[in-house]
């Protein structure tokens, strides 16, 4: 079997807010009647994470549920269990109207860490990224810089950026360029 | 710059995240119509200086397509609501109504 390796296999761009490609990760979109308590049990069971309500993302280190649309949502595993999960989901939702597919090696995932953490994105991101409206379980989907992206607060000086692996490159240098720039000060 | 509230996830989605769609509230003319109603359906559009309702798709956002009431000449936004509707819901047009006394657009007022 091929050797997998993640979009830009784990750079690192280290400085008061680094920014860190996070490796191979297990993503799975799951397309589904979100308000099925079959679809929400089995994307609980998979995680251990509590079904994310509107806008919302629960996630730890390696596991978490994150709300996409009103009728998706992306369930993240370990890199190595997804073809395991992809099984447990089409078992459990055997005669549901479903779609799961495996969309690990078409992502990567950027986490941005540091004390101003929140200005690098909202420098990119069409996106009210204050205090007040953006804390930690919140997710949102949109756009940083040219790229399609999605985004959510782990803690207060972690965000974890989602985009597609073809641009995977353009996002962490403008991430970087982003954090090297320096602090705006603007949400302090 | 144009902000509109997409009704499905919630979010106030900035302009740049949107794809518009043109005019909502479109009625397709069907099988057996008359070539007038047919162009009319297919290019006969309003173009009003004043209140409009338009189609917009939260692109890079959640994907679904919502409608917005809004005004072409201020830009001023009175709503957004789903698009499993055939016209515009009431609260919407009693938004409109507060701040455009007297307003109408195609069958709508």
């Amino acid at each position: 079997m091929s050797n997998a390796v993640s979009a830009l296999n784990g750079k690192v761009a280290a400085g008061e807010v680094t920014i860190r490609e996070a490796g191979l990760r297990g993503m799975i979109t799951l397309r589904a009647d979100l308000s099925d308590s079959k679809v929400k049990s089995i994307c609980t069971s998979l995680t251990g994470a509590a079904f994310p309500s509107s806008g919302q993302a629960n996630c730890d280190d390696a596991k978490g549920l994150c709300w996409m649309s009103p009728d998706e949502v992306l369930i993240l595993v370990p890199y190595d269990t997804v073809a395991d999960a992809l099984e447990q989901i089409a078992k459990a939702l055997k005669n549901k109207h479903h779609l799961a597919e495996n969309v690990s090696d078409a992502r990567a995932l950027i986490t941005v860490e540091g004390t101003f953490a929140r200005e690098v994105i909202a420098k990119l991101a069409p996106v009210d990224l204050h205090p007040d409206a953006f804390q930690p379980g919140d997710f949102r989907r949109s756009h940083i810089g040219q790229v399609a992206a999605a985004f959510w607060m782990r803690d207060q000086d972690t965000i974890a950026v989602i985009c597609f692996r073809s641009v995977a490159e353009y996002a962490f240098d403008l991430l970087a360029t982003s954090a090297k720039a320096g602090r705006v000060g603007f949400f302090a | 710059m144009l902000t509109l509230h997409c009704p499905y996830c919630g979010v106030d989605a900035d302009e740049t995240d949107l794809h518009a769609g043109g005019e909502a509230h479109l009625k397709r003319a069907s099988t057996g119509s008359s070539d007038d109603a047919f162009e009319d359906y297919l290019f006969m559009r309003e173009n009003p200086k004043g209140v409009h309702f338009e189609r917009w798709r939260h692109a890079y956002g959640c994907g679904k397509w919502f409608l917005a009431a809004r005004c072409t000449a201020t830009l001023q936004v009175f709503g957004t609501y789903r698009a499993q509707t055939h016209e515009p819901p009431q609260d919407i047009k009693d938004a409109i109504s507060a701040q455009r006394p007297g307003w109408s657009w195609g069958n709508f007022r």
